[in-house]
Parts: structure tokens; C-alpha cells; sequence
């Protein structure tokens, strides 16, 4: 299958900051040999390359729809990322310290898009729920406003910009963005201004829609019931398999 | 920009941020394009275009069967990056932090995660 792989090089090594990066060993799919690779963690991309100053990746694993497990190897802090269906690989990693693997694990637990999209949807229908309860006279919120001050009228209320520091933030974000603009595009398409010339609020997160063409790929309901029970089942799970692993320890570590 | 002289009919599937193609009657895509770092372009009529900001110059062209279809593809591509999806969750933390004066990821235990934070030096 043909993939961009320009624009993936581009991506694993531009100056944008990486989510995690180190050294592993990387076992052989073939042979069981180890190879010492070095790996960047951006989004849910996983590069590795042949040694730190490589100017292409050899190799990127998508971290979608895996599960990250800690395993028993005799090589020691190993783990595997391992996705479903019969044709998939499981790509067996080990890092050099216990600190070195619990970070790992825990960062590849979290990189896939459909979790960052989770997140995003809660924070945003929090961030809608306090908005309603203000515009209603400040009775409906969960949350106390803190410093926030109720004014007497509704539509003094300003939807703030997105603060000024995000586009420099990833020097090579603001090219996805509409010319100009400082902000994620308007998803109506009319224009930056609402109704009182206050400049719109950035637009939701997509919404996955059906298209003519096929269906994106969806995540969960979406709800903080949802959210929530993910999240504890995320912790719990790495702070089971810590137990194991530390269980299934023997003598010194090489 | 011109739309090229030949044009193949493929299958377009968005999915997290990654554009598959197919041939219309086949299962398996023929290939993928990664949607980082790039700019959607509205083209003329009915058509949008997709460039990388490693080689701007060459458009991934793409004609739909009406423009209301074409403007909504432009829009689901530009929020298709992983990259905007993060700035969408910084920007939000922002604001509910400066309403209520916490971070709504601490409740999660996610708060010092690389990931979520603003800034050059997360490693």
C-alpha cells in the first residue's frame, strides 16, 4: 500500500516536539534478535530510526486500535504493542531501565487518536456546560467560576480567541490552518464574526460524519460516564501489569 | 491549479488522520496519505486539494460530485491532523482552567502527560 512517505519522514523529523523519544531494542519480526533503535513518539505515529542522527525513519508503527503490554522476556523491561486481527504484527520493544519502560508504556497507552479525541470531546462538553450554565445566569454550573465575576448581561459575555501562543507553539501547525487565521477554521464557513462582531469561538472538534464516500472511524459515546470508565480502566490495567511484572521479577536486573 | 486531464474514480475513506483510497471495487486501499502538516485547498468548482508543506508545489487533486460534498470534505481534512486535535485540547484546558481555575485534566491524572502540554521542551 502506498503511503506519503515524504510527508511521514517530514513529520517523524521536523522540529515539532515529540511525545516521547529514547532509545529501545526493537526484537526482529523474522529472527529474535534485538536491535537498538531510536524511537520518537509523535501523536499516534511511532518512528524508529536506525541511530538518533538518521535522517529518515526506518520504520513507523500507527498506534491505533493496539493494546500496550508489558511481557515476559528475558531480555527485561519488555513490551509489546500488539493489534488485533490474524494479519497483524506484534512489535516486541524493551527499554534500557524500569522508568525508561513505564514511560513508554504509558505514553503508547495514550497515543492514539481516538483516545486524544475522547479527551477532547469531555473537555469540550465541559467547557459547553459551564458556558450554558453562565449564559443562564450562572445557576446551572457544576463547577464554582472562581475569579469569574457573573455580569448583568448575557451577551456581554466574550467567547474568548484562542490565546495568542498556539500557533507558535508547533512551527509547522499553523500550515494546516486557513491563511492568516489564528485559529482552527470556522466549521459554518461564515466567516470569523458571530452576530455581534465578537470574533466566533473556535469550532467544536470534528464530529465524524457519514460521508458519501464511507465512514471515518468513530470513537465511543462520548459520554463522561464513558470517559471516565476508560480512564480507570486505563490506570488499572498499567497498575496491574506494574504488579505482575514486579511479581514476576527474579534477582538483579542485568 | 487545474484539475489534472485524467481522472481516476477512487473511494476516499477518512480515517484518525489518515486518507485511504480504493478502486471502487476493490477491499484493500491502494494507498494512504498522512494528514499532518498539510493544507487543504478549495479549489475552483467542486474541487479541493491536498498539499504537504515539504513539497507544496505538488496538489493531491480531488473531484467531487457536488460542491456542497466538496466543502464539507475540506473541512473534515483540515480538522483531520492529530496536531489540530491536540491544540483543540490545550486550547480548551486553557479556558476551563482560566473559568474555574483548575485543570480539568487532574481529575484524570493525565495532567503532566508530554502530550497535553504547551511548549517546545516536553521531553
Amino acid at each position: 500500500m502506498k503511503l506519503n512517505e515524504r510527508s511521514l519522514a517530514f513529520y517523524a523529523t521536523c522540529d515539532s516536539p515529540a511525545d516521547n523519544s529514547g532509545f529501545l531494542y526493537k526484537r526482529g519480526e523474522r529472527h529474535t534478535a534485538y536491535h537498538r533503535r531510536w524511537f520518537v513518539l509523535k501523536g499516534n505515529m511511532l518512528f524508529y530510526f536506525e541511530e538518533r542522527d538518521s535522517r529518515e525513519p526506518v520504520g513507523v508503527i500507527v498506534l491505533e486500535g493496539c493494546n500496550v503490554e508489558l511481557c515476559d522476556s528475558a531480555e527485561g523491561f519488555a513490551f509489546a504493542i500488539r493489534f488485533g486481527g490474524t494479519k497483524s504484527r506484534t512489535y516486541v520493544l524493551a527499554a534500557e531501565s524500569q522508568a525508561a519502560m513505564e514511560s513508554w508504556v504509558k505514553s503508547l497507552s495514550r497515543a492514539s487518536f481516538d483516545y486524544m479525541r475522547l479527551v477532547v470531546r469531555e473537555l469540550e462538553k465541559q467547557l459547553q456546560e459551564m458556558r450554558q450554565g453562565l449564559a443562564g445566569g450562572c445557576g446551572g454550573t457544576r463547577e464554582p467560576p472562581g475569579p469569574w465575576k457573573p455580569k448583568p448581561s448575557g451577551s456581554e459575555e466574550r467567547l474568548p480567541a484562542l490565546p495568542s501562543i498556539l500557533p507558535k507553539e508547533n512551527g509547522c501547525a499553523v500550515w494546516n490552518n486557513v491563511p492568516g487565521a489564528q485559529r482552527p477554521p470556522d466549521p459554518s464557513g461564515c466567516g470569523g464574526l458571530d452576530e455581534e462582531a465578537n470574533p466566533r469561538p473556535p469550532p467544536l472538534p470534528p464530529r465524524r460524519r457519514v460521508s458519501n464516500n464511507g465512514e471515518a472511524a468513530s470513537a465511543g459515546a462520548g459520554s463522561p460516564s464513558t470517559f471516565c470508565r476508560l480512564h480507570e480502566q486505563y490506570s488499572r490495567e498499567v497498575a496491574r501489569l506494574r504488579q505482575d511484572w514486579q511479581q514476576r521479577q527474579r534477582g538483579p536486573r542485568p | 491549479p487545474r484539475v489534472p486531464a485524467v481522472l481516476k474514480k477512487r473511494l476516499v475513506k477518512l480515517v484518525v488522520n489518515f486518507l485511504f483510497y480504493f478502486r471502487t471495487d476493490e477491499a484493500e486501499p491502494i494507498g494512504a496519505l498522512l494528514l499532518e502538516h498539510c493544507r487543504i485547498t478549495k479549489e475552483e468548482e467542486n474541487v479541493f486539494s491536498i498539499s504537504f508543506i515539504e513539497e507544496p508545489e505538488r496538489k493531491y487533486c480531488f473531484e467531487c460530485a457536488t460542491e456542497e460534498q466538496c466543502q464539507e470534505w475540506v473541512e473534515a481534512l483540515r480538522r483531520a491532523s492529530y496536531e489540530f486535535l491536540r491544540r483543540s485540547l490545550i486550547f480548551y484546558r486553557n479556558e476551563i482552567q482560566k473559568m474555574t481555575g483548575k485543570d480539568p485534566l487532574e481529575q484524570y491524572g493525565i495532567s503532566e502527560e508530554a502530550r497535553f502540554q504547551l511548549g517546545a521542551h516536553r521531553q
